[in-house]
């Protein structure tokens, strides 16, 4: 086996995914496992090792029921003697929430409670109800502190928490002599809450020991990273984990970290000399994994008359449990989005008592767009500017921070082709003028842009000796389409029908890959699989004695100097098989890289009741080559659904009395439902980014919820005349607006 | 969940003996109470299942309708003759949960859901109506879904029904068997209490008390409105409800009939409301009259203060669409 590399130093030219010879690449094919999923054969984490003799014993964990203080006294005696437990989990080194996805564990009890409903024991048992039920038996003799559980209590003590995944300030030019100087001083608070990636599946796994080797049957977006953390966390080599991860019933950013049912079933296996499984309960997914934080953001723009910004600047207040230091980078987008001389984006975080805040879908742009874009719709109508215009107006040529060029933008255009589309000149300037019954009608507009990363990634691919071919490597398909889009890009690099194409994902004893986050996962690991294709194509080349670049590949066989060989020929019972390797270069470095995108929504808001529908919404977006038209398609209408929930209907309570997070279930935490959701529609623009990754690609997973939701909240105002700023915009807030006078209509 | 034991009944009369003593429930579609013996918020010690009980037909009973404590709801909205004569209930019930829960959903558990009062759900926080006497956290915490009609200072817990508001607007009357083979019929409007000092106790209904049947009267006419106001567009309890049955009498409101959910703890009807407008010709300021006798003794308590002008509001609207006035 041999291996091959590509680290992107420079763009890539005109690629066989360009040239399309197969014809599979980019084509709307459905999931491959999707036939799995919904007849029950998909194996996910809990299901492992059922009924199989295995012997499983269950577990269940108990949590604290107070937000701070120390735990005194845990007296498990009760629970140890009811019949069927077998044993009761209560060292403090276990997790008190998930890891961060850039933790080396998880934060361990240490003796300590830093909010409600942490994890503070597990009980083992021959069955999963009387686990259940022991688990209530358990007692914990508490010594409460007084603990801080809003944000707006905790911000006189807020700090800077240096670098994120963006450093906490970025700054050019002098802001605050800027914006003194300005014609127009824009200056306007908005405020998000708390929300949950509420993923169907819950947390669960299957811990199995043999001997001192550990396999975990687990739903995790990054297998290397969990391992890693979970092998820190037991006190043990990684190399004696094996993490099984094949199917994921939703992450969102969830399953990012390892969670406490992976650290408290691996030490309770160990124990009872029994595989465990532990799946959390709705309650705890809310409680005891991660959650996205609430923010308190200030935006500031200085313009002149025509709307022309010369300073602006983006501060974001946001949470975190004490000792948790990762802060929600909400002023990522305003870094670049918008021309201007003089900048500022800062973030501060305060210690509160409430669980990890960490990593949800868009970190950053999903929060910290619903303020900017809002924002500027607001600037726009105080300027008498049409908001299109006025965004065209700050269009930067390059990026305005340090002047990088951008490796592709194409947001002006998104924005026009949207404006055709969803008809965006018969709007009416005027808020509150279109009335159908009860229903107030209006719409509105907001920008997407969504940072590309890129990660190290590596695949293998063997072509074998019937034709047929590989892919192993440890990436994830959170129920993207992983599995199908890198069976499109091997079927289109060595020619062969898509069905010839296996792919087998999500064991950590496969090439490492980044995993599922940050939309970085198909075109990181898109890019491995492409480079290992490589390799295999100039073996290929080599055998035939011609240069890589002369051979055709189409339909399994390979095409070189007007002469066409099958590949089961040429192989003559050999397979091939290369690693491919890919890293990130200079030229990540050397251009800004961002997906782009621009959202049109019209909602209908009721004059009687302040309910808002969603009537239309439309992302146009310019996300490099699409992969795979469906899956991607299928992504963006998740991003979309999770900006109608962002700003209709999301909002994760914590009692600011007790830390307790009160509408802990899905019937009180209230993620959309089909019929909040109307017909969806979702356009790409054809973009190809050579710099952005072998594949031409950028991400495309989360770039339709950046900004969606601002759409939203500003056609409301454009339905109502009432301008919104704290989210999610309930009911009550537009009642509000209206007995507050703001009534247009 | 705690252990219990489980019993299924072949007759009414053997389940309601079965029930008479320790702490029994029934379970039929389940949609609620097992739920709640998850999260041990419900820990009866047995089960007494009804499921097999003759209790499923709707049938024709003098001018009105015998509904069986053991129809689905799905069925019952589906009924030709609740669809044409009762057609406030069809919408009530198709207004409430999902498809697959109303599959389940019986007409006898309908009306015997527990409250969602997010402190009564969660048993580590401090509620009368779970636990007699420790306290309500939902007074003074987050109370976005609470009552503002009927509160006591034990509990401002609401009835979460959207079936039971409807039938409260026709009159229904609930039949039940006792253990010791009494037939009783209540009607719905003492069939659920408000809290006062005993939130726990949360309808008329002695031990082993079976719900065996639902008895709507003859039908009303008229115009029949069910609306509900609500957070998300489906599968979200009511912030407030309203069932309306309104009659016209030659440009003046004739009968009229209004029961209100997501606004106590009991389906809400207010007689007086109803005496102001009959007889009346409607107008926005009668409707606000109407409004102001409904929530004269109203009471917000933070987070569910907007349910008072909700209220009033969607009153309005619903008496303009029954009676045809534009507003």
């Amino acid at each position: 086996m041999s291996e091959h590399t590509i680290q992107m130093d420079k763009p890539i030219g005109e690629t066989r995914l360009d040239r399309r010879v197969q014809d599979v690449i980019g084509k709307g094919v459905a999931r491959h496992e999707g036939p799995l999923k919904v007849s029950g054969r998909a194996t996910y984490a809990y299901e492992n090792l059922a009924g199989d003799g295995k012997n499983v014993a269950y577990g269940f964990i108990v949590t604290s029921t107070i937000g701070a203080g120390k735990i005194k006294r845990i007296d498990a005696v009760a629970a140890l003697g009811k019949a069927g437990v077998l044993h009761v989990v209560t060292d403090s080194d276990g997790p008190r929430a998930s890891a961060d996805p850039g933790d080396k564990k998880p934060t361990a009890i240490n003796g300590q409670i830093t909010h409600y409903g942490q994890p503070v024991a597990l009980v083992v048992a021959e069955s999963f109800e009387t686990a259940r039920d022991a688990a209530k038996l358990v007692t914990v003799e508490y010594e409460p502190t007084e603990g801080t559980y809003a944000l707006e209590d905790a911000q006189d003590k807020a700090f800077d928490p240096g670098q994120g995944v963006m450093p906490s300030i970025v700054k050019k030019g002098d802001f605050d002599k800027g914006f003194a100087a300005a014609e127009i001083k824009f200056d306007q608070t908005y405020t998000t809450t708390s929300q949950s990636h509420s993923a169907m599946e819950p947390h669960a796994c299957v811990a199995e020991w043999n001997g001192d080797e550990l396999t975990l049957y687990g739903c995790y977006q990054l297998v290397s990273t969990n391992v890693g953390q979970l092998a820190a966390a037991l006190g043990i080599d990684k190399s004696h984990i094996r993490m099984v991860n094949p199917y994921i019933g939703g992450g969102f950013g969830g399953k990012l970290g390892i969670g406490p049912e992976s650290v408290f079933a691996a030490k309770a296996a160990k124990v009872v000399g029994r595989p465990v499984k532990l799946a959390l309960t709705r309650q705890q997914v809310y409680q005891d994994t991660s959650r996205r934080t609430d923010t308190i953001q200030r935006i500031r723009i200085g313009c002149d008359r025509n709307g022309v910004i010369n300073a602006i600047s983006h501060d974001t207040l946001c949470g975190n449990t004490p000792g948790d230091t990762v802060f929600e980078p909400a002023g990522i987008s305003t870094v670049f989005l918008y021309d201007g001389e003089n900048r500022l984006i800062t973030h501060r975080l305060a210690e509160v008592n409430v669980v990890l805040a960490s990593a949800m879908r868009a970190p950053g742009e999903a929060v910290g767009m619903l303020a900017l874009e809002n924002a500027m719709d607001e600037l726009a109508e105080q300027l008498g500017i049409d908001p299109i215009e006025l965004r065209k107006r700050n269009e930067p040529k390059v990026d305005p921070q340090d002047g990088k060029p951008f490796s592709s933008r194409m947001l002006v255009e998104c924005m026009e082709e949207g404006a055709k589309r969803f008809g965006w000149a018969d709007r009416s300037k005027v808020p509150g003028a279109r009335r159908e019954g009860e229903w107030l009608i209006g719409t509105g507009m907001a920008a997407a842009s969504r940072k590309n990363l890129l990660q190290k990634a590596s695949a293998k691919v063997e072509l074998r000796p019937d034709g047929s071919a590989t892919i192993e490597t440890d990436m994830t398909d959170i129920g993207t389409g992983t599995y199908t889009i890198l069976s499109q890009i091997a079927a289109e690099m060595l020619g062969l029908p898509l069905d010839k194409v296996a792919v087998t994902l999500g064991d950590s004893d496969l090439p490492q890959a980044p995993g599922s986050g940050g939309s970085w996962g198909a075109n990181s690991s898109g890019s491995s699989v492409y480079a290992a294709c490589e390799g295999i194509i100039e073996k290929i080349a080599a055998k035939l004695g011609v240069e890589p670049a002369g051979l055709t590949l189409k339909d399994g066989t390979v095409i070189a100097d007007n002469k066409q060989t099958a590949l089961t020929e040429l192989l003559a019972g050999e397979p091939i098989t290369v690693t491919g390797t890919f890293k990130p270069g200079d030229a990540f470095k050397g251009t800004h890289q961002a997906s782009y995108g621009a959202h049109f929504c019209e909602v209908a808001v009721n004059a009687v009741t302040g309910e808002t529908r969603v009537r239309r919404l439309m992302t146009v977006a310019a996300a490099g080559r699409i992969l795979n038209e469906k899956t991607a398609t299928s992504q963006s209408y998740g991003g979309q659904i999770f900006g109608i929930g962002a700003t209709l209907t999301e909002e994760l309570v914590v009692d600011p009395r007790t830390g307790l997070i009160v509408n802990h279930d899905l019937a009180e935490y209230h993620v959309p439902v089909n019929a909040d959701v109307p017909q969806l529609e979702v356009v790409f623009l054809d973009e190809r980014d050579h710099a952005a990754s072998p594949l031409a690609s950028k991400g495309i997973g989360e770039l339709a919820l950046s900004g969606v939701g601002a759409a939203i909240s500003n056609a409301i105002h454009n339905a109502t005349g009432i301008r919104l700023r704290d989210y999610p915009m309930t009911l009550d807030k537009v009642l509000a607006g209206w007995a507050a006078g703001k009534q247009a209509a | 969940m705690r252990p219990f034991d489980y019993t299924r009944a072949t007759a009414p009369q053997e389940a309601a003996a079965m029930a008479a003593a320790g702490a029994t429930k029934f379970i039929a579609g389940g949609t609620n109470l097992l739920d709640l013996m998850k999260l041990q918020v419900e820990t009866p010690e047995k089960l007494v299942d009804v499921t097999r009980l003759p209790m499923k037909d709707i049938v024709a009973e003098g001018d009105g309708l015998k509904i069986g404590a053991l129809v689905p709801n799905s069925d019952l909205a589906a009924d030709e003759r609740v669809r044409r004569d009762y057609p406030v209930l069809s919408r009530a019930l198709l207004a409430g949960a999902s498809g697959q829960l109303r599959n389940k959903a019986t007409t006898g558990g309908n009306l015997l859901q527990r409250t969602r009062c997010y402190y009564f759900y969660e048993t580590s926080a401090r509620c009368n109506k779970r636990e007699p006497g420790s306290g309500c956290d939902a007074i003074g915490g987050f109370n976005r879904i609470h009552a503002i009609l009927g509160t006591s200072d034990a509990c401002i817990a609401t009835h979460p029904s959207d079936m039971a508001v409807a039938m409260r607007a026709l009159d229904a009357e609930i039949e039940t068997l006792t253990p010791d083979g009494a037939t009783k019929r209540h009607p719905i409007a003492d069939f659920h209490r408000l809290p006062g000092d005993t939130p726990n106790v949360e309808t008329v209904l002695s031990p082993g008390e079976l719900i065996t049947a639902v008895h709507l009267p003859a039908p009303l006419g008229g115009t029949q409105i069910y609306r509900k106001v609500r957070d998300r567009a489906s599968y979200a309890f009511a912030l407030v409800s309203i069932a309306a049955v309104v009659t016209m009498d030659a440009g003046k409101i004739g009968t009229v009939r209004l029961a209100f959910g997501g606004v106590a703890h009991k389906p809400w009807r207010n007689e007086a409301v109803e005496a102001a407008l009959a007889g009346e010709t409607p107008s926005a300021a009668l409707f606000d009259k109407a409004a102001d006798i409904l929530l004269a003794e109203a009471k917000g308590f933070g987070e569910n203060d907007f349910k008072i002008p909700l209220a009033r509001r969607t009153l309005a609207a619903v008496l303009a669409e029954a009676t045809g006035v534009s507003l």
